[in-house]
């Protein structure tokens, strides 16, 4: 089932990816945020098992209600597929980023962000991945991806991003 | 950089007429028309004083008219001149441009870089000094806090409550582009001179506070990549960590009233409580467990309990406990959602940020949660703070869009004289420090 729903959003996602590998969200400075050129194989396809793969192909963030830290049945849908990925990339732990949208007090938005991170976590260790491997840390308000103020924006800012970091680099 | 400690010689030299009516001016209402005071050119008493004078002056007729309290009547207007600090008052003179309020002053510079600044106030229309007349010595760096003390005298003899003139706001300073906001700790005189950066924005800093006797400054950051509290010494611009556990975050942090404690939230596992750290010891110890947010702790003035926000009812909303933690009580019961509550200097309001309908606003309201006041509204206003005499406070407003951007506001806790804090960039979180820092 989960590896179906990979699958398919790795046929959906492909071709998308050079247009949204700048911005992962991702603010750990970890070098992995975002799916650089050293994911490429020399004919410009994105080499599985990368950080870029992973970004295009699994899909690093998942979105939330205002004020709510449920996970949707899109989120699930990803979130498995990150699980699967993380099953089978087994030298890479997770920052799971919980952010919130600008709608809200800044220590409000902080504590919410983290128990959306939270859940995140939460539902990955249930499916198997070691909680080892999995921190998490909120940012609130403070970096938001979308810069408009009103819902388009707010429900994009309403996310958690799971940023990769190789143990072995 | 060493923060210069400035020593101030009080000295009273002159006792005015103690039976005068005192000239009062009520402010528990809200002033609507502002008392009208003169203040002419202090008296440049050798070439020393010539140099600061006209800046001492202004800066001091600056600090009364920005309460909204007091209007300044312009030298234009005036009809006599005070060429000598000891001459005689024609009080005629002043009543005539209707100056209910007087403030004659001379500067003086001896060589060694040491100001004297000596000061006197009259009531006009009873023909008699207020109060009596007062001499400050100080070093002609300082002059700018000298003019703040002078101020903060004439604040308080026409008001009958405490100054704040002489005080500091610690912020964060802000640049860059929204999504990518650079954030350093700043610290500047309560009207805006003075900043001084105590961080750079090498890492995410967000919401300090200052200790009760002004010399430290608590403050979150991301240094570690997490999210943890800081105690900064202002002088020395040295930090600690303060907390750092794994798989936690720590935020939020505020002094107990005697500098000795630390209450801030600590998250763990998506949930967020209030702690108590000991300085002395490091010990800690859990106020509140309770599956739902617990943030935004701040001491009432007698360190007996603390005010909070949770969303333990399904919204964000105001809770009162002991400050050793234990059950507490909800105090805010009106329409929207309320956080970021802070305890008055006097002890018998609260601020807060107040959410409803989709916009902002910063309000008051007493202790128990009645006579609930909004004294603003905006897309984005939040985080209040106290000057230190409780009668202004300030606050962040952030404008909407792309090109949003946050400043300072003051506003009185009237709701009137709502004024821009002015700062080189962007800023956010204020935090007022005591008087006299």
């Amino acid at each position: 089932m989960r590896k179906q729903a990979l699958n398919i959003l790795v046929m959906l996602s492909l071709g998308v990816l050079f247009s949204c590998n700048t911005n992962s969200g991702g603010y750990n400075n970890g070098q992995f945020s975002s799916g650089g050129t050293n994911d490429l194989n020399p004919d410009g396809n994105v080499i599985v098992g990368t950080p870029a793969e992973f970004q295009s192909a699994v899909g690093d963030r998942v979105f939330f209600g205002t004020d709510q830290s449920n996970l949707s049945a899109e989120a699930l849908v990803v979130l498995d597929a990150q699980v699967n990925w993380l099953m089978q990339n087994i030298d890479y732990v997770v920052v799971i980023e919980g952010h919130a949208d600008e709608q809200g007090t800044r220590e409000y938005n902080l504590a919410l962000g983290a128990r959306r991170a939270s859940a995140v976590k939460e539902y990955m260790v249930s499916l198997g991945v070691a909680g080892s491997r999995l921190k998490t840390v909120s940012y609130g308000k403070e970096r938001p991806l979308e810069i408009c103020s009103n819902e388009r924006c707010y429900a994009k800012n309403r996310r958690s991003v799971s940023v990769l970091d190789n143990l072995n680099f | 950089m060493k923060l210069k400690i400035l020593l101030f010689s009080i000295v009273t030299f002159f006792t005015g007429s103690l039976f005068a009516e005192p000239l009062r001016i009520k402010i528990t209402e809200g002033v609507i028309e502002p008392l009208p005071f003169a203040a002419p050119v202090f008296v440049a008493e050798d070439s020393g004083g010539r140099d600061y004078s006209k800046r001492l002056t202004q800066l001091i007729a600056q600090d009364l008219t920005s309460t909204g309290l007091f209007r300044e009547i312009p030298s234009q207007a005036h009809i006599s001149s005070v060429t000598s600090f000891s001459s005689p008052i024609q009080f005629s003179d002043w009543k005539a441009i209707n100056a209910q309020a007087l403030v004659v002053g001379a500067v003086s510079v001896t060589g060694k870089g040491k100001m004297i600044v000596k000061f006197r106030i009259y009531d006009v229309f009873s023909n008699a000094e207020l109060g009596s007349g007062l001499k400050f010595s100080g070093t002609v760096d300082g002059w700018r806090r000298m003019g703040h003390k002078v101020a903060d005298v004439i604040y308080t003899r026409l008001t009958g409550e405490s100054g704040y003139f002489d005080s500091r706001i610690v912020f964060v300073s802000e640049s860059g582009r929204k999504g990518a906001r650079k954030k350093r700790l700043a610290i500047m005189d309560q009207d805006g001179a003075n900043v001084k950066y105590l961080t750079d924005s090498a890492d995410l800093v967000l919401a300090p506070r200052f200790s009760p006797a002004g010399e430290r400054v608590l403050y979150t950051s991301y240094e570690t990549g997490f999210p943890q509290i800081y105690m900064l010494d202002v002088g020395t611009i040295s930090r600690q960590s303060l907390r750092n556990d794994e798989g936690t975050m720590t935020f939020a942090p505020r002094f107990s009233p005697d500098g000795n404690s630390v209450v801030y939230s600590l998250e763990k596992g998506g949930n967020t409580d209030i702690y108590l750290l000991n300085l002395a010891s490091r010990r800690t110890k859990r106020l509140s467990s309770a599956p739902s947010i617990e943030t935004a702790p701040s001491f009432s003035p007698d360190g007996s309990q603390i005010v909070f926000e949770s969303d333990r009812s399904g919204t964000q909303q105001l809770y009162v406990m002991s400050a050793s933690g234990g059950s507490a009580k909800r105090i805010s019961f009106g329409q929207g959602r309320y956080g970021t509550p802070v305890w008055s200097p006097r002890g018998d309001m609260i601020a807060f940020t107040k959410q409803n309908r989709g916009r902002f606003h910063i309000g008051v309201m007493r202790i128990d949660g009645s006579e609930e006041r909004l004294l603003t509204a905006s897309f984005l206003d939040e985080g209040p703070t106290w000057s230190p005499n409780g009668r202004v406070i300030a606050f962040t407003r952030e404008t909407q869009g792309a090109n949003g951007s946050s400043r300072l506001y003051t506003v009185d806790i009237s709701g009137r004289n709502l004024r821009v804090l002015l700062t080189p960039d962007g800023a956010s979180d204020a935090a007022w420090s005591p008087l006299g820092r």
